[in-house]
């Protein structure tokens, strides 16, 4: 019932608020990133703050399939997302291996290292552009329709993640990246294929987060290596904190996350002109500190006092 | 010529990147020491390290500004960094101690937006510099060049590093911070104040990130959005140095200095970054591997 | 030290913003949207381009505003921060264009964001015109709606690759035998300089002998420095923005790396020779505009006038970002007032016919948008004074090169002619 409500009113979304289109896309964009971040962060175990970097793969490869490949928009939009999700799942099972023998804080600064490097890479690389980027081609559609358009393929993406997500969580392999977060070496005595398990989990994550980059360059126009591909300090560190913030490790958090952060982004923005980074500094030290089990913990952990109240009173 | 071939005509060469990778290597290390301490002691990783030496810098900068010389004006910001350290600590900090490491990164990476923003709206982003009318020195025929500041820095890093093993090993505080280090919960059963040992350690990282910022203020310059830098190299020295060994950092920190020296000149420096990064991740791998073996993990 | 100024704008932005929503505009208004860097890396220059931008607007206000056809209307800019990031930009424009109705557009500050926001003035045909955007690859998409007032990006060092060549004539050297040495921050505006150079270096056969990019964290050079000691070039060129400026200058005298000639972008803002003093001497430095010019316009008279209004208001020196801001702003009270009406495509065949004199430089558009017009300005640091050397039209002293010796420096032997 509500996944039905909710798909309706994404639906409706560009056509009640034609405003906020692009701002609305985004918000799909960032469901995505919570959500894949909590496939590896939140279900596994495994805090990934180099993510960014299977985005930023799919970003390029989708740029230079439009670039190269001489189809026409459409064509090379759709092979060029395909490629995305290839080249960054292709990626995860590569680094996975060695990677994700790494544990707990030291995978997160490997990771992090990893999406520092790929910035400083591509910004060096002449065959992409190296720093100057690379610039989209222009979205051959009506005027307003280029908004929609993404709006809707992000929308479809963010919307297939989730689908997908729950229904690995559902599987054994779920329960088996459950078990991994919450004692490793138990889970791998009891005989589960950890290093199978992680890796691909990972790949799943990076595969949709690599479909998702070429909408977004084709979104934004202009590839940027650092500002928009690798942005390590600002996409990177955002799919954790969004995550954090809504409940890592359940199906909603993520997603309620990415909301409440996007929304009070964009208002901040909007109103507090110059301070919006302050506040935003300010909003995630708040978060952090005070609500670490998220918005979700927070309101179970309410509910659990509500009934535990209730109970003794009746 | 390639780079390979001007390194091996001109061995000089060699003393110069050598000498320059050491002498810059020590400042990062001055501030890998606080973060060593804080990650030993309280089990935080401070995201917000850079930003702490960036807010040290200005401090000096602005109190060049008015009239106090920097020499003595290091001292003083080191003071003032002190008494912030004991605020934050006693404001957030605190709260992060006995959590999930996780949760410690997130927040401390909150506080470095917030004082990098901060920064750039009240100090505004042109670029500061102080001056140290110090003369540059010179040896075999102008082949070696240091600028006298960054021996003034080397020789900074390891007095501090110094007094620092000093003050561990053989004051009372310094005993009390080791003890909680070890093992928190035995040091409260024997009377230890941790809070106080947390909020020490935390104020005395944030001195020396303070006195590193104005030497950084002197030796290049200081901006708002410094911070990631120092963040990110101090890292990496305590990791190579490995937890808890004080007197590693400055080894390390030299070390993966000079090691950027030889990246930039022979790879490019466009490539001197993300090359350092890649060494990284590899040692982090490497390191894993060994200790899989033996069915243990970096911890 | 609180900055009033940036506080002042945002909350004048903020409340434009509240009374713009979705509002048409006033009757005699002529709206002008901009989403500059208010925010982010490029927030010094983005506030120099909004400063410019007002002191257009208030001057051009205050003389009457713009004539259309026989009513006289006010020139207004309505203010984004796109935090110095191309997603935002591109945002941004389409806000202002689609929500704000903004009758044209200024634009942003830096290469990176102009092409991010081109395609979609281009889209929705309203014209811009920009004066921060200089690289080259923008010029090569067919943009019929946007206008360039300064010089692509890869003018800025070719009149020191040219003064190298004529001083080695003039030695009676080949210039075939000169060397240079490139060092640029990995980023669109300095690859396009270094393109320039690398390009003007081969006209002449001059080789160049190191070509480095510098991390974006910028912080050390030394690895290129000691590069440049062994290479003995004749020329070390760095361009890298304001922190490329204050680097070179600092570490070239700490590691007293001597080079005949060393060249430099973004000199006057960030400010060298108030920071390095005697230490800046000799720095050759590429410009899109110097205050000692003698272009004049009847808004701001003369360079020199416009740079004394600019700094009586600002409280600092404008450095050629806000200048050519302003231009923009004088471009288009020129072109609107000739269209003799709003309509965007009218402006947009206005400007394209413009040839008008500035404060900035003489102004007319090719058929891709740039300003064929004006040259770039080369200046050298004097007994620590900028003094333009070139284009020899507008010199008002000789370069000095080769540089005088470390040693011959410390000792104080004055070398050159004023």
């Amino acid at each position: 019932m509500l996944l039905i409500a909710i798909a309706l009113l994404g639906i409706a979304a560009p056509f009640v608020l034609p405003t906020v289109v692009t701002q609305l896309a985004f918000l799909w964009l960032m469901i995505l990133f919570a959500v894949t971040w909590d496939v590896n962060g939140g279900q596994m175990g495994y805090n990934s703050f180099g993510n960014v970097l299977f985005f930023g793969i799919g970003v390029y490869a989708c740029a230079l399939v439009q670039r190269d490949s001489g189809l026409g928009y459409y064509a090379a939009l759709f092979v060029g997302t395909g490629a995305g999700a290839l080249c960054a799942a292709i990626a995860a099972l590569v680094l996975g291996p060695p990677l994700l023998g790494i544990r707990g804080h030291y995978f997160a600064i490997a990771t992090l290292g990893l999406s520092i490097a790929a910035a400083d890479i591509a910004s060096a690389w002449e065959y992409i552009g190296a720093a100057s980027g690379i610039a989209m081609p222009v979205y051959p559609g009506a005027i307003g329709g280029r908004a929609r358009f993404f709006y809707f393929l992000l929308f479809a993406l963010a919307a297939v993640t989730w689908l997908a997500a729950r229904a690995l969580y559902r599987t054994r392999l779920g329960l088996a990246m459950n078990a991994i977060r919450d004692n490793e070496d138990k889970a791998e005595a009891m005989g589960v294929h950890t290093t199978r398990s992680k890796v691909f989990a990972w790949t799943v994550a990076a595969f949709f987060l690599g479909a998702a980059g070429g909408p977004v360059g084709n979104l934004v126009g202009f590839v940027d290596p650092r500002d928009l591909a690798f942005a390590g300090a600002t996409f990177g560190v955002w799919m954790v904190l969004m995550a954090v913030l809504g409940g890592r490790g359940t199906l909603w958090g993520p997603v309620i996350g990415a909301v409440i952060f996007h929304v009070t982004q964009e208002l901040f923005w909007t109103y507090l002109l110059g301070w919006q980074r302050v506040a935003m500094g300010l909003l995630i030290v708040v978060i952090v500190v005070f609500f670490p089990s998220g918005i979700l913990g927070w309101a179970s952990r309410l509910r659990r006092h509500g009934d535990a109240a209730s109970a003794t009173s009746a | 010529m390639s780079n390979l071939e001007v390194l091996a005509s001109a061995p000089i060469l060699v003393v110069q990147l050598v000498v320059n990778g050491i002498l810059v290597g020590a400042i990062f290390a001055l501030v890998a020491y606080g973060m060593a301490l804080v990650w030993g002691v309280m089990n935080i990783i401070n995201v917000a390290q850079g930003e702490l030496v960036m807010v040290g810098g200005y401090a000096v900068f602005y109190l060049d500004r008015a009239g106090v010389h920097p020499w003595l004006g290091i001292p003083i910001a080191a003071v003032a960094m002190y008494v912030f350290g004991l605020l934050l600590y006693r404001g957030v900090i605190r709260r992060l101690v006995d959590r999930d490491m996780f949760v410690s990164i997130l927040a401390t990476f909150g506080i470095s937006i917030l004082l990098q923003q901060l920064a750039n709206q009240l100090f505004g982003a042109d670029i500061r510099t102080l001056s140290t009318n110090l003369p540059s020195l010179s040896f075999a025929e102008g082949h070696v060049s240091i600028a006298s500041i960054r021996i003034v820095a080397f020789a900074a890093a390891v007095l501090v590093g110094v007094a620092l093993v000093v003050f561990l090993h053989r004051s009372r505080m310094g005993r009390a911070i080791r003890a909680t280090a070890q093992n928190a919960r035995a040091a409260r059963v024997l009377g230890i104040d941790t809070d106080s040992v947390y909020a020490t350690t935390f104020a005395l990282n944030c001195a020396i990130c303070g006195a590193a910022g104005g030497i950084v203020a002197m030796t290049w310059f200081v901006q708002p959005y410094l911070g990631l830098t120092y963040t990110l190299r101090s890292f990496m020295i305590v990791i190579a140095a490995g937890l808890g060994n004080l007197p590693g950092v400055i080894v390390a920190g030299s070390g993966l200095g000079v090691l950027e020296e030889f990246a930039g000149f022979v790879l490019g420096a466009e490539y001197q970054t993300a090359f350092i990064f890649i060494v990284l991740v590899a040692l982090l791998v490497g390191r894993n591997l060994v200790l899989a073996r033996q069915r243990k993990y970096l911890a | 030290m609180i900055r009033t100024q940036s506080f002042v704008a945002a909350t004048l932005a903020a409340a434009m913003l509240g009374a713009g929503c979705g509002m048409a505009n006033a009757a005699d208004e002529i709206v002008l949207g901009a989403a500059v860097s208010l925010t982010g890396k490029y927030s010094v220059n983005g506030k120099n381009t909004q400063d410019g931008y007002n002191l257009a607007v208030k001057v051009i206000n205050d003389k009457g505003g713009v004539k259309v056809g026989d009513k006289q209307y006010r020139l207004k800019v309505v203010y984004y921060d796109d935090e110095s990031t191309s997603a935002r930009g591109a945002q941004l424009v389409e806000r202002l264009i689609d929500q704000d109705h903004v009758n044209f557009i200024l634009g942003p500050y830096s290469s990176a964001l102009t092409k991010a926001i081109a395609p979609i003035t281009e889209k929705y045909r309203v014209p811009m015109v920009e004066g921060n955007g200089a690289d080259r690859g923008l010029f090569t998409q067919g943009y019929k709606y946007m206008f360039a007032v300064l010089n692509t990006s890869d003018y800025y060092l070719r009149a020191a690759v040219n003064i190298l060549a004529e001083e080695a004539k003039k030695a009676g050297r080949d210039p075939k035998s000169i060397k240079i040495a490139i060092a640029i921050e990995n980023d669109n505006f300095s690859q396009d300089v270094r393109d320039g150079i690398v390009e003007d270096a081969k006209k002449y056969g001059m080789q160049i002998v190191v070509d480095d990019k510098l991390p974006a964290d910028l912080n050390d050079m030394t690895a290129t420095l000691t590069k440049v000691k062994a290479l003995k070039p004749d020329a070390l060129m760095i361009s890298g923005h304001e922190k490329g400026a204050v680097l070179g200058i600092r570490q070239v005298a700490q590691q007293k790396v001597y080079v005949p000639m060393l060249a430099l972008t973004h000199c006057d803002s960030a400010q060298i020779t108030e920071k390095f003093g005697k230490e800046s001497d000799y720095a050759f430095c590429g410009s899109q505009w110097d205050a000692s010019l003698t272009y004049t316009d009847p808004w701001f008279g003369n360079s020199k006038n416009y740079a004394e209004m600019f700094k009586k208001t600002y409280n600092y020196e404008p450095p050629y970002q806000a200048a050519e801001s302003t231009a923009s702003v004088e471009v288009f009270a020129d072109a609107i007032a000739r269209a003799g009406s709003l309509d965007r495509d009218k402006v947009r065949d206005a400007l394209a016919k413009t040839d008008l004199m500035t404060f900035y430089g003489p102004v007319k558009f090719d058929e891709t948008g740039k300003n064929v017009a004006k040259s770039m300005v080369m200046y050298q640091v004097q007994k620590e004074d900028y003094v333009v050397v070139a284009p020899s039209k507008w010199a008002t002293a000789k370069p000095i090169y080769p540089a005088p010796s470390w040693a011959q420096r410390e000792s104080g032997t004055k070398v050159g002619q004023k």
